[in-house]
Formats: C-alpha cells, sequence, structure tokens
C-alpha cells in the first residue's frame, strides 16, 4: 500500500513566559492508504498539536522548529499557505471533537456544505447542493433535501457529528484527521459515528489518523497505534501487538489502569502513581522516568532512541532496549 | 427486609419552560418522571444512562438542591422534601454530594484547605483552631499532605482538586455520599486512584453511596445494584453482575454492547451495537415506553401502554413488555 502521510522527527514548540513548551518533541510515523492509525495519550500528551501540525493550524507562540511532513510527495511544511489552504478540506479532510464549536451556527447545514464544495471542485452552486444532500444521506441523515435548510442548533450532538464528516469527506479526501470525533457523545451515538467514519474511510480508501484518550475506541478502530507521552512517542506498533505484548512501561501501565467491563468488584484497581510532567524546558532523559517502577540510570540522562522489539513494536525506553541488547547478545 | 437508608419513591421534576409564542401554553421538560429506588446502608447504588436521562436531575432531588415536582425521598426515615428550612439545614449533614469537575466545584481564590473547612464553618461546628486541625486531617484522609492547606486549586492536578473535593464532602461525616460523574474529568492513569480511594472511605467511614455515571465499566466496577434510566425513568434495575450478565431490557443490551473494550479479541467497530436514531426529546416523549421508537424488538403494544417495573426474582426489575 502506498504511505499517504509521512512525519519524521516533528517538533513543536510553544515559546511561553516560563520557558519553551515542548508539545511535540521528536513524533515520527506514517499511515497508508486504507488504514487507521490511532493516536493515543492522555491530556497534554501531545495528540492534538501533533494532528494540528500536520494542517499547519499552529499560531504563535506556537511553532513547528524541526521535522518533515510528507504528504504524498509533498513537503507540507515547504509549501505556501495558499498552496496548504487548497490542501486542506479537499485532500486532508479534518473532524474536531466538539461539533457545535466547529460549525457556524449563523449558516444553515446546506450552506455550510456546499460552501465547501464550491471551493475545493469549482463547481456550480446547484450542482454542490444534490451533491450536499447526497452526502447527508451518506452519513445516515433522514429527509436529507430538508433538513439542508436547518441550522445547527435544530440538529442533535450525533447529527452535527455527522454534518461534520459530509463535510470532511465532500472532496473525498485521502487523508481524514479525526480528532476525538466521539468523545463529545454518547455511547450509543458513539458506536453509530464510528461505524460511519469506518465506512467512509474504507469506501474511499483514504487514510485516516483517529486521536483517541479512550483505548477502547483505539481496539475498536485502529490498524495501527501510537502512544504518546508529554510529547514524546513512547510506542509504536500494530493493535494487536500494542494491545498483546505492550512494552514500553508507560502503556503496560496504561493497559493495566483501564477498568474493563469484565472488571467485578473484586478486581484488582490499577493505576500509574504521580503524575505526567508538563514539558516546560525539559531535562534530558526518559519523560516517564519519575514514575516508571523500572527506571534506571541512564533513564534521567540521555533521552531514550526508537528501538524495534522482537516483538515487532517500536518502544522508545532504555531499558526494554538494554534487556533486548542482552538477549541477543547470550544468543550470539 | 433491610431498612434502605435512602427511599425514593414516585419522584417527579417537570420543567416549565419558556412559551414559544405568547398565548402558547409553556412547554414541559419531563426530565424525572416517576423513579423509585432504595439505596441500602453501606451499598453503592449506580445510575447509569446517557445524557438527558435525569441522572443528576435525580442526584439533585435526592439532596433536594432543586425542589421535586412531586414524591417523596426519605433519608433514613426522614422525609427530605417535606422538611422545614431548619430540618433541611440538618439533613444536609447526612448527605454530600461530589461533581464531575473539581476546578468549577472549588472556589478558585480559597485555599484548599480553607474550602474542606467551609462546611464545618457553614453548619456553625468547632471553632476556627479546630476546623484547621481538621481539614488538614481530611486532607490526609484523601491521600493528601496536609501541608497543603494553604494551597489553591490551580496549584493541583484534576486529580488532587477531586481528593481535596471529596475531603470537603466527608468531613460532615455524611451518611449518603452522591458522585455524580466523579471520576469522567479525569485520565484513565488517574481514575483507578481515585475510584480506590472512594472504595476504601466507604469502608473506613460506613459510606452508602449513589454513584453516577455514563462510563458503565466503572459502574460495573464499583457498584453493587445499578438502575439504567431512559428519559426520566428507570428501565431495568439489578444486582450489577447480573445486570451486565444478562440484561433484560433491549435498552439495557444495546448500552452495554456498545462500548467498545480496550482488548485486541474485543469488538472490532463492525460488531459495535450502536442503536438506530437519536434520544427523542423529553418534552415531546414517545407515547407507551420511551424507547420503543429505537427499539429493535418493539410491538404494537409499546406505543400504546407505559410499560411498568417487574420483578424477575431476586430484586431485578425491568420494565418491558417482553417479560
Amino acid at each position: 500500500m502506498e504511505t499517504v502521510l509521512k512525519v519524521e522527527k516533528l517538533e513543536t514548540q510553544f515559546k511561553l513566559r516560563t520557558g519553551v513548551l515542548k508539545a511535540v518533541d521528536g513524533i515520527s510515523f506514517e499511515v497508508e492508504a486504507g488504514r487507521v492509525l490511532c493516536i493515543v495519550g492522555e491530556s497534554g500528551s501531545g495528540k492534538s498539536v501533533t494532528a494540528q501540525s500536520i494542517m499547519r493550524l499552529i499560531d504563535p507562540p506556537g511553532r513547528i522548529v524541526a521535522g518533515k511532513i510528507w504528504y504524498r510527495n509533498l513537503d507540507l511544511l515547504a509549501l505556501s499557505e495558499s498552496a496548504m489552504e487548497k490542501l486542506r478540506g479537499d485532500r486532508i479532510g479534518m473532524i474536531f471533537q466538539d461539533p457545535m464549536t466547529s460549525l457556524n451556527p449563523v449558516f444553515t447545514i446546506g450552506e455550510q456544505i456546499v460552501e465547501t464544495i464550491v471551493a475545493h471542485q469549482g463547481v456550480k452552486k446547484k450542482e454542490a447542493r444534490a451533491r450536499a444532500v447526497e452526502l447527508l444521506r451518506l452519513v445516515g441523515i433522514a429527509e436529507p433535501e430538508r433538513r439542508l435548510n436547518d441550522y445547527p442548533h435544530q440538529y442533535s450532538g450525533g447529527m452535527r457529528q455527522r454534518v461534520l464528516i459530509a463535510i470532511a469527506i465532500a472532496c473525498e479526501p485521502d487523508l481524514l484527521i479525526a480528532d476525538e470525533p466521539t468523545t463529545a457523545l454518547d455511547v450509543t451515538i458513539q458506536a453509530q459515528i464510528l461505524k460511519l467514519l469506518a465506512d467512509v474511510q474504507k469506501q474511499l480508501q483514504s487514510a485516516m489518523i483517529l486521536i483517541t484518550h479512550d483505548l477502547g475506541v483505539v481496539s475498536a478502530m485502529a490498524d495501527e497505534v501510537l502512544v504518546m507521552y508529554a510529547g514524546r512517542m513512547v510506542e509504536y506498533g500494530d493493535v494487536a501487538t500494542i494491545f498483546r505484548h505492550p512494552r514500553h512501561p508507560y502503556t503496560v501501565g496504561l493497559l493495566d489502569s483501564i477498568i474493563k467491563l469484565s472488571d467485578n468488584r473484586d478486581s484488582e484497581l490499577r493505576s500509574i502513581s504521580g503524575l505526567p510532567p508538563v514539558p516546560i524546558d525539559p531535562p534530558p532523559g526518559c519523560a516517564f522516568r519519575d514514575r516508571c517502577s523500572r527506571a534506571i540510570a541512564i533513564c534521567g540522562e540521555q533521552d531514550p532512541q526508537p528501538y524495534n522489539t522482537k516483538t515487532g513494536s517500536i518502544v522508545l525506553c532504555h531499558v526494554i532496549a538494554q534487556e533486548e541488547t542482552d538477549e541477543r547478545q547470550v544468543s550470539a | 427486609m433491610k431498612d434502605p437508608l435512602v427511599k425514593v419513591r414516585a419522584l417527579v421534576k417537570h420543567f416549565k419552560l419558556a412559551p414559544k409564542a405568547l398565548f402558547d401554553a409553556p412547554p414541559t421538560l419531563r426530565a424525572v418522571d416517576g423513579i423509585d429506588f432504595d439505596v441500602q446502608r453501606g451499598e453503592t447504588l449506580g445510575l447509569v444512562g446517557e445524557s438527558g436521562c435525569g441522572k443528576s436531575t435525580t442526584a439533585r432531588l435526592v439532596l433536594r438542591l432543586i425542589e421535586a415536582t412531586s414524591g417523596s425521598v426519605m433519608l433514613d426515615g426522614v422525609d427530605v422534601l417535606g422538611s422545614s428550612k431548619k430540618e433541611l439545614m440538618a439533613l444536609r449533614r447526612e448527605m454530600q454530594i461530589v461533581f464531575q469537575d473539581p476546578l468549577s466545584s472549588l472556589n478558585p481564590r480559597m485555599s484548599v484547605g480553607t474550602s474542606i473547612a467551609e462546611p464545618l464553618r457553614f453548619h456553625s461546628i468547632a471553632d476556627k483552631i479546630e476546623r484547621f486541625d481538621r481539614a488538614r486531617q481530611y486532607l490526609e484522609v484523601v491521600g493528601l499532605s496536609k501541608d497543603y492547606y494553604d494551597r489553591l486549586p490551580h496549584e493541583f492536578s484534576g486529580g488532587q482538586n477531586q481528593r481535596v473535593a471529596i475531603a470537603r464532602a466527608l468531613i460532615l461525616r455524611p451518611k449518603l455520599l452522591i458522585l455524580d460523574e466523579p471520576v469522567s474529568a479525569l485520565d484513565v492513569s488517574i481514575r483507578a486512584q481515585i475510584l480506590g480511594l472512594l472504595i476504601d472511605l466507604q469502608a473506613e467511614f460506613g459510606l452508602t453511596y449513589i454513584f453516577i455515571s455514563h462510563d458503565l465499566s466503572v459502574v460495573k466496577r464499583v457498584c453493587n445494584r445499578t438502575a439504567v434510566l431512559y428519559l426520566g425513568k428507570v428501565v431495568e434495575i439489578a444486582e450489577s453482575e447480573r445486570l451486565y450478565r444478562e440484561p433484560l431490557h433491549p435498552y439495557s443490551q444495546a448500552l452495554i454492547r456498545a462500548i467498545p473494550e480496550a482488548n485486541p479479541d474485543g469488538p472490532r467497530v463492525d460488531s459495535l451495537a450502536g442503536i438506530e436514531g437519536d434520544v427523542p426529546s423529553p418534552i415531546n416523549l414517545p407515547s407507551g415506553c420511551r424507547f420503543h421508537s429505537r427499539c429493535p424488538h418493539r410491538m404494537p403494544i409499546c406505543s400504546e401502554q407505559e410499560p411498568p417495573l417487574k420483578d424477575m426474582g431476586d430484586g431485578h426489575q425491568v420494565a418491558c413488555f417482553l417479560h
């Protein structure tokens, strides 16, 4: 499969009064057509800033300071603003968390879909309107001809999220970026929207980046998973490997902390002690070391580098890297 | 039969909304529309349901933070809804609440210690020095250092602030604690810490909990019994294990099957069972069973009559004509 998006050692920083916030600090990944990459992490881990960096939606005091973002053979960071604007909403579709704030309350749903289509495809309004009806039907809105004339407040939360998906796929993008698309929704509606997202993504054979803090959503949707912690990547691999053989102590801890439906009142409650650090002028070393039960001296001295584990994932952890290197030497 | 701490009977809360036109009758939003349940001493009762099902309104009615339209709430044999202002003051010491977002439920300009001591001051309990001592003691009870007394909420993480809110709720030594989405605003790795704390405190102080959440995994983990609410009604109530093992109401079934599980062998997106359509508006409730418009098993009777809660044995009650 062809790679649609490739991110290499991306660094996005925010200059604050108190220092430099390294919101994204050396993230690398790629997404192929027809695949779903989930970026997972807790609040403040840099997931959304990663998405905004790809879209080049970082405003001062934020700045992308290093790295490369390749969309097919285009170097996105070298593109002019107007060229980037053409890509956004056309080749790259976006869906954000809060459907109320992403839609303009003073325009009808129809006007907002038509605007996107006219802007990117240069078709006549009438034609765009017909396409809008088709799109609304596709995302499961009943009586689309009539509902086109409604305003956002006349739609429920789930329906608004459907409209955002309709706008995002209006130009059949080959890259979809969805940032917590179901976090504001109830579970039964979340299931509907996830299904819809998976359907359109499969139909268009687009690459999708899905950002979420919910490991259940990851398990249901992902092909590949990137785990982030305090702006850094800690583990990257395919979904089954990450869930079956988590290697990084943070991934292990995170998976252990989930309360599962199969748990009962006697199940052990496990959590990671302490809090994630805020990466303002972070000291060298692994960001997780203070909460890590396996930390060794080097963890506080050097940044861990990506290491290809025998289980198939990429892990940034001195302990795991050392363990496996030792094993290899013994067997060799 | 045991003597429950809380008895809720035929509880109703209708909100009158502003009429659309000058001479229109004001529309009625039926937030809670006839709810019955008991909470036994020392148990945790879970209230689950989606937004607008009335779970938070129920909590506020039980505490009488808002006035009920009709029905009754008994706390330890005392009529909460019929109490005078003075009696209510005394009752409030027996029942406290912890809200979802600790940052908005704590005064940002009040030190966390003062916040924790505030209920004591409000109820004129103990002198200033003793209140200070007790607040420091309760900081430790919830797993914080007593030296944090002078810190402000913004210096704390969400989990730490939630601990402060719990300490403030506990300092009056209430019998009943209502937890309204206490961990929903917290990160996954922190949630278990707070839930563990709540479970320990329940044993230590002999507390009775009403635990409100939209997260069914969390509810199942901490609650002895669970009530499922839909549009202001209890549709099913049972011992938690049993409810999750064999949910009887089609809505409970859908709710449980819609949860994506963090498990490589769990359901992929195609096998998640969302239910068709949206929750109807609580202003124009469907006739008969409120769930019939979305129910895969609906029968003619479902749109004509409202199903009563029926006992299926062992306290498992369900409101559905299938049973």
